[in-house]
């Protein structure tokens, strides 16, 4: 510690050390928070339903997407990344999900919320077994931090089916 | 600085800036403002770096007294014990 220099690099050194030692306790704090979010989807239409010329079944959704997500967010949340997919099982695949609608909530006074869409992106079936076809929509989320650790969850909400014959 | 300013200036920096990081985190989870922490941090560390890396003068309170060089000149440096080293002046008495 004898010129400006070593002084200088020493406390640059150990400043870095203990912000890297802070940043993880903060992120270590983050595994106290118990959230408790809510979701309910309702399909309220079936806009349309098809095969298309390559084979594979493709359908159109009008949905009504309600969310509390409010006790995901923590000190250290810089936002949620919240996406809705419809799993089903098919004699091909055992599991298909299908990524129907995602958002970014920025802050806890966005994640109280409610939407009523067009399924974003499509949902289309690899083959055509979905005529008739029971689904699971399930609401999965990634609390991204500031710091550290992400930590991702979801709800799944069982008990809704496609129509018997195309339209 | 001095043997005794160096010893001072470091544990003086390690502690002032382990006592601002456990204030500011203390301070950003009570809040709950991850900004906070870093502000209170910030700081700290512009403080800790503003007191112990110039050269003051409380640093400076216990100086090395070195020899007049004609003082030293009276009592020679150890010679070492194999080869010689280089021919020393003759000493005075």
């Amino acid at each position: 510690m004898h010129s400006f220099g070593y002084r200088a690099n020493a406390l640059l050194t150990f400043s870095i050390t203990i912000l890297a030692v802070i940043c993880g306790i903060a992120s270590f704090s983050d595994n106290f928070n118990s959230p408790s979010p809510a979701a309910q989807v309702q399909v309220l239409n079936i806009n349309w339903f098809q095969k298309k010329p390559d084979g594979d079944d493709e359908v159109s959704l009008t949905l009504n997407i309600s969310a509390n997500l409010e006790s995901l967010f923590t000190w250290n949340t810089k936002q949620v990344f919240v996406f809705l997919a419809a799993e089903y099982e098919t004699p091909k695949n055992s599991l298909n999900q299908v990524s129907l609608w995602d958002g970014i909530i920025p802050s806890k006074e966005h994640s109280k919320f409610w939407i009523h869409t067009t399924n974003k992106y499509r949902f289309v079936d690899q083959g055509s077994s979905l005529r008739g076809k029971d689904f699971n929509l399930t609401l999965h989320w990634h609390v991204m931090p500031k710091t550290g650790k992400m930590f991702a969850d979801n709800i799944v909400m069982s008990g809704y089916s496609l129509p018997k014959a195309y339209r | 600085m001095d043997w005794q300013g160096q010893k001072l200036a470091e544990q003086l920096m390690q502690l002032m800036l382990v006592l601002f990081a456990a204030v500011g985190f203390i301070t950003g989870y009570v809040l709950g403002s991850f900004q906070t922490m870093l502000l209170i941090y910030a700081a700290g560390v512009v403080l800790t770096s503003l007191i112990t890396i110039p050269n003051w003068p409380c640093f400076n309170r216990h100086p090395l007294n070195w020899l007049e060089p004609s003082v030293a000149e009276k009592y020679p440096k150890p010679q070492p014990s194999a080869n010689s080293g280089p021919k020393k002046k003759a000493s005075k008495k």
